[in-house]
């Protein structure tokens, strides 16, 4: 077992960070501060995923943490997009400072506390304890509920108390699981620290009591799906998203909902190994189905532009539910893909809805106009995201949706109406509405602080890329992941 | 049946008395001592089964118990209560009788719950699992009828109490590690909270969670 300096940089970076910030955020080289710790975790992260894909799969530190293809592009691409959001939130948060939103204060908390919550997410992905799991989960949300109250704002306020509650009752039912889980595990493993290791549960995920696993699924499911955002648990979202600060909202719908979602996935491959039934899977379905249908259509009701995409990461995010419930290498290397391009475009899309937002003074969709005129790089950026995300070719999203679609028309026909109609109507409302707040006149003012456009571009340039070409490395890296989700 | 088992079968029932007596309290100040009480019961329970069973382990477990939920949080709930001032604060709530009768039917739920998973626990305190899940249920009870921010949370750290509870009578309670993880963010989610509410008085005036309603789907 070689030392893994690595690990300890991808986790040690944004916890340093998250303690450096709380004593030194609100003095005005902090936000630069804060790209700099993010772009270090992500230098961290690329040299361990570069380490895992020559290397394979890494046990480190007494079976503590482990890192397989599944979980180390997780990493990369959580650590991407930790870092742009960071560029982006600079001029952001300044321009919210200049407007008189914020206080140097309140600043100082931000910053920090998006480093914790970087930390957190990390650690929910490297960690090989299903327990330890659970509480970095918990405690990603714990990081947030003061981001989401940033403003002290009634509505922000209660959006915050809304995310707590729900999250934390929900992540409770998690805990439960997890409980049940180690239960069964003991029987086969024997009491202590090695029953709960994902590793150790995985070798022996034959043996363990079926009962107990398909009732433990149950509650892991209805936990780690709360903060996924699967309806009917999906309440805290949109508001979360919508009262927050944009910075928040992107790392949220971009990042957040994937950990909870692989978490989700982990705990899968052993209720699958247990069962030998489609038990896990057919509950997934279930509930991907049912959030992309209801995503969809409530997204078409709302006038709040950030409440509409943050609409969108719940149809998503149920898409790819729905494809890690069908299984199968497509239908997973798909979900994988999905996960990538909807966390790229969702940050982007949010980036530019933020600038838009400031630069209009509302997030209400009709009093947002021509934003090409005023700033053509805001205009068409949130233009060309909208395309991405409603899964126009030639972006990754059609490349993912497409694989997904043609699966389930094989596999489950069923379903395919379904989905199609549902990707219909999102397409109807999200097109319309964009298309009327980027053209048009406009009496939209311009930004104190120039917005960082740079990271929106970066992204769906990727997602364009992915579209159109994927590397034979990222192919061969989906496909390894694919395999051992199964 | 040994002494061991009716103990702690004795601490399981007071802490379903003291799941019922909070969902019944009006007065914020005896609900905080009513949670430090189950604190309590629960740290002597993990005590007498590590003292039966032989697993020490269980021994520092109910250390961080007794210290966390017994000391740490009801001392900043002390803390918080003063200094927003709502120490002597009465919640009218609305229907006691029918909240009871609710709850009897949620451990009669638990019960029937917890009875095949019961019988595949190798522990003596398996018995006790149906009390564990009828207190989170009982708790989670309390959070929905209350209207005001400070019962809630207590209301949610009762859950945690009862998941705990869960823990130590199906497995003997989960690995270190884990233990020391959960407890942590217990106290990291109290302080945040602790500064939460001060949020909240300062945008509604109030922490009744009845002026909450602003963000709804139309």
């Amino acid at each position: 077992m070689a030392e893994m300096n690595e690990i300890l940089f991808v986790l040690g970076m944004p916890l340093f960070g998250g303690l450096v910030l709380a004593f030194l955020g609100g003095r005005p080289g902090a936000a630069m501060l804060n790209v700099l710790f993010s772009l270090l975790t992500f230098i961290a992260g690329a040299l361990l995923a570069l380490r895992v894909v020559g290397e394979g799969s890494i046990l480190a530190y007494d079976e503590m943490f482990f890192v397989d293809s599944f979980n180390v592009f997780l990493v990369a691409l959580t650590a991407f997009v930790a870092f742009t959001t960071a560029l982006f939130s600079r001029p952001y948060m300044l321009n919210e400072l200049h407007h008189g939103k914020l206080s140097a204060g309140m600043l100082r908390l931000y910053h920090s506390m998006y480093q914790m919550f970087i930390f957190t997410m990390l650690l929910a992905l490297l960690t090989n304890n299903m327990g330890i799991l659970w509480v970095a989960m918990e405690a990603a949300t714990l990081t947030t509920v003061l981001l989401v109250s940033l403003y002290r704002t009634p509505a922000s306020v209660e959006a915050a108390w809304k995310y707590f509650i729900l999250c934390g009752v929900g992540i409770a039912q998690a805990l439960f699981g997890t409980i049940l889980l180690y239960f069964a595990a003991e029987k086969v493993l024997g009491a202590g620290g090695t029953a709960l290791l994902w590793t150790h549960l995985n070798e022996v995920k034959g043996e363990l009591e079926p009962t107990v696993l398909s009732l433990a699924f149950v509650f892991l499911l209805v936990g780690y799906g709360t903060k996924v955002g699967l309806v009917p648990l999906h309440n805290w979202l949109p508001d979360a998203h919508a009262e927050g600060p944009t910075p928040v909202s992107a790392v949220l719908s971009g990042l957040l909902l994937n950990v909870a979602l692989y978490a989700v996935v982990r705990s899968k491959v052993l209720v699958d190994g247990a069962l030998e039934t489609r038990f896990a899977g057919d509950l997934m379905m279930g509930f991907g189905l049912l959030s992309v249908v209801v995503g969809a259509f409530f997204l078409s009701r709302q006038k709040d532009v950030k409440r509409m995409f943050a609409y969108s990461s719940i149809e998503h995010m149920g898409l790819m539910t729905f494809a890690f419930g069908m299984g199968g290498p497509v239908a997973t290397f798909a979900g994988l893909l999905h996960m990538t391009v909807h966390s790229l475009t969702k940050s982007a899309i949010f980036f530019t809805v933020g600038h838009a937002a400031q630069k209009t003074g509302t997030q209400m969709m009709d009093q947002i106009r021509g934003l090409a005129d005023t700033n053509p790089t805001i205009g068409w950026g949130l233009m060309l995201g909208s395309l991405a995300i409603l899964g126009m070719p030639p972006f990754g999203v059609f490349a993912s949706e497409f694989l997904i679609l043609t699966t389930a028309m094989r596999e489950q026909p069923w379903a395919t109406p379904i989905l199609l109609l549902a990707l219909g109507v999102a397409f109807a409302a999200i097109f319309s509405r964009v298309q009327a707040m980027v053209f048009g006149e406009t009496t939209a003012k311009r930004l104190p602080h120039p917005p960082a456009l740079i990271p929106v571009f970066v992204h769906l340039a990727i997602v364009l890329m992915l579209g159109l070409y994927i590397p034979p490395y990222l192919a061969e890296w989906y496909r390894q992941a694919a395999r051992l989700i199964g | 049946m040994p002494i061991s088992l009716q103990l702690i079968n004795l601490m399981a029932a007071l802490l379903l008395l003291i799941a019922f007596a909070m969902l019944s309290q009006r007065r914020i100040l005896s609900l905080i001592y009513l949670f430090a009480w189950q604190g309590a019961v629960l740290a002597a329970n993990s005590v007498i089964v590590a003292w039966s069973t032989g697993q020490t382990h269980l021994y520092y477990s109910a250390l961080v118990t007794f210290a966390l939920k017994v000391v740490v949080l009801p001392w900043i709930l002390h803390r918080l209560i003063i200094r927003l001032n709502i120490k002597w604060d009465v919640e009218t709530l609305i229907n006691i009788p029918t909240t009871m009768l609710a709850g009897i039917a949620l451990v009669i739920i638990s019960f029937n719950l917890a009875l095949p998973i019961s019988q595949l626990a190798g522990t003596i305190t398996r018995g006790t699992l149906g009390i564990a899940i009828a207190i989170v249920l009982l708790s989670f009870l309390m959070m929905i009828t209350r209207r005001k921010a400070v019962p809630q949370v207590i209301g949610f750290l009762a859950m945690e109490n009862g998941l705990f509870f869960a823990a130590t009578s199906t497995t003997y309670g989960m690995p270190m590690v884990v233990e020391l993880g959960i407890a942590l963010d217990v106290l990291i989610g109290m302080v945040i909270l602790g500064i939460f509410f001060f949020q909240v008085r300062e945008a509604f005036d109030s922490l009744d969670l009845k002026h909450m309603e602003k963000l709804r789907e139309e």
